[in-house]
């Protein structure tokens, strides 16, 4: 049996350090040995693949099922494709999301911010990509919220997003960012990234177009997984 | 060539897409030998780690309709996981190896900033003395930390710590 072709590795800067002195909960949860580089078998060129029939899609957040009516807050439409780094889509994988409601509030009992509930809001959602890696959902644009980092400390919106892609070794969880937040700047979290560019892929942009008239505003957030590829194991690497 | 989108963490509220019953691996009717595996999670000053998102992948048994091979579970207040599953068999490794049954493992948690990964074999299982990712390791006492216990008939159990003297092997994947 021939070997399976490994994912390639990440490139230099645009991964996180797991030690990012300013995003302090990483000081006690961060490896202080270095990693152990390991080859692709099939445990890592494989993946979770999950069938939509056993995990059903919610990909409406603004509606919770027995609500009377719709979540408060900023309706927006998120919708793009998800591709791995030669630019192939990524088809009929699951995405994971999860965000606060537009008072900046999880409707999780650990968070306990100091801004009202939404009981028509619960935050989480699951899609597919179709066959050609593309993905929607409806929401609301979910408020920013303070976090105790360090003084007065805030997140900038986001919605948090959880891929599996084609192996084990693409396993993403990332956060989706808006367009000209000035939070960002200031957010321990999104520049934990050192490639300021890389950042940037972690920022959805207002798209005019996917805008519904009279109705929703459109973001566009492609996402990229690893791709596979001709790097041998080998080789130096950036890591 | 584009680059993939950067990883940042999970937080402390990915419970809200939190289904207890993908702990257990064997919801669709998996049938063959079940196993237990649980584990405590510690940080690098000894606390438990209680909110992080623990997750496997196995390819042995053979995916198929009634096993997917995928597990999720929280870490509780005592900062433990559990796990109901399928005991995995040996696996190709590259070229002509062959792998000792094991099982892949993720965590997720808040100050993680991207998923640390590692394995689990199993006490007492042939073949970990020729697997590939157990001989990289060359100090027993860490190549230990790939090992779960056996605690009694078909229960195992995996102690990870994430920072210090006992820190588990984390694998560069
Ligand atoms: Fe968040």
């Amino acid at each position: 049996m021939s070997d399976p072709v490994p994912f390639r590795p990440y490139a230099a800067g645009s991964q996180p350090d797991y030690n990012a002195p300013t995003y302090g909960s990483t000081a006690l949860r961060h490896p202080s040995q270095p990693l152990l580089r390991v080859p692709h078998s099939l445990t890592e060129t494989t993946g979770p693949q999950h069938d939509a029939a056993r995990y059903p899609k919610r990909d409406m957040l603004t509606q919770v099922a027995g609500a009377p009516r719709e979540s408060m807050g900023q309706r927006i439409v998120v919708e793009g494709h998800v591709t791995d780094e030669d630019g192939r889509p990524v088809p009929n994988t699951m995405i994971e999301i999860w965000m606060a409601n537009a008072a900046g509030r999880y409707h999780h009992e650990g968070d306990q911010h100091d801004a009202p509930l939404d009981e028509h809001f619960d935050g989480a959602g699951r899609v597919f990509t179709d066959a050609n890696g593309h993905y929607r959902y409806v929401a609301i644009k979910p408020g920013a919220y303070p976090w105790r980092n360090h003084h007065n400390a805030w997140r900038p919106n986001h919605i948090h997003y959880s891929l599996f892609g084609a192996g084990f070794a693409s396993r993403l969880i990332t956060q989706m960012y808006f367009e000209g937040d000035p939070l960002l700047a200031l957010d321990p979290i999104y520049n934990s990234i050192p490639d300021p560019a890389a950042r940037l892929r972690m920022v959805a942009d207002l798209d005019i177009g996917l805008t519904e008239p009279e109705w929703a505003l459109g973001y566009r957030f492609n996402v990229v997984l690893r791709g596979r590829g001709a790097t041998p194991f080998e080789e130096p690497g950036e890591h | 060539m584009a680059h993939a989108t950067p990883s940042q963490t999970i937080g402390p509220y990915w419970h809200l897409l939190l289904e207890p019953s993908w702990a257990d691996l064997t919801r669709f009717g998996a049938t063959g030998e079940v196993i237990t595996l649980e584990g405590q999670i510690t940080d690098g000053a000894g606390a438990l780690v209680t909110d992080a998102c623990v997750e496997i992948w196995q390819t042995s048994p053979p995916i198929s309709e009634t096993f997917d091979g995928f597990g999720r579970s929280r870490t509780d207040m005592n900062g433990m996981f559990h796990f109901k599953t399928i005991r995995p068999g040996p696996t190709p490794g590259l070229g002509n190896a062959q792998q000792a049954p094991h099982l892949a493992l993720t965590i997720l948690a808040r100050g993680i900033t991207k998923a640390l990964m590692t394995r689990v074999y199993f006490e007492g299982d042939d073949g970990q003395d020729t697997d590939p990712v157990l001989n990289l390791i060359e100090d027993p006492k860490r190549r230990a930390t790939l090992i779960a216990k056996k605690t009694s008939e078909g229960s195992y159990r995996t102690d990870i710590c994430l920072q210090g003297p006992a820190e588990t092997v984390f694998l560069d994947v």
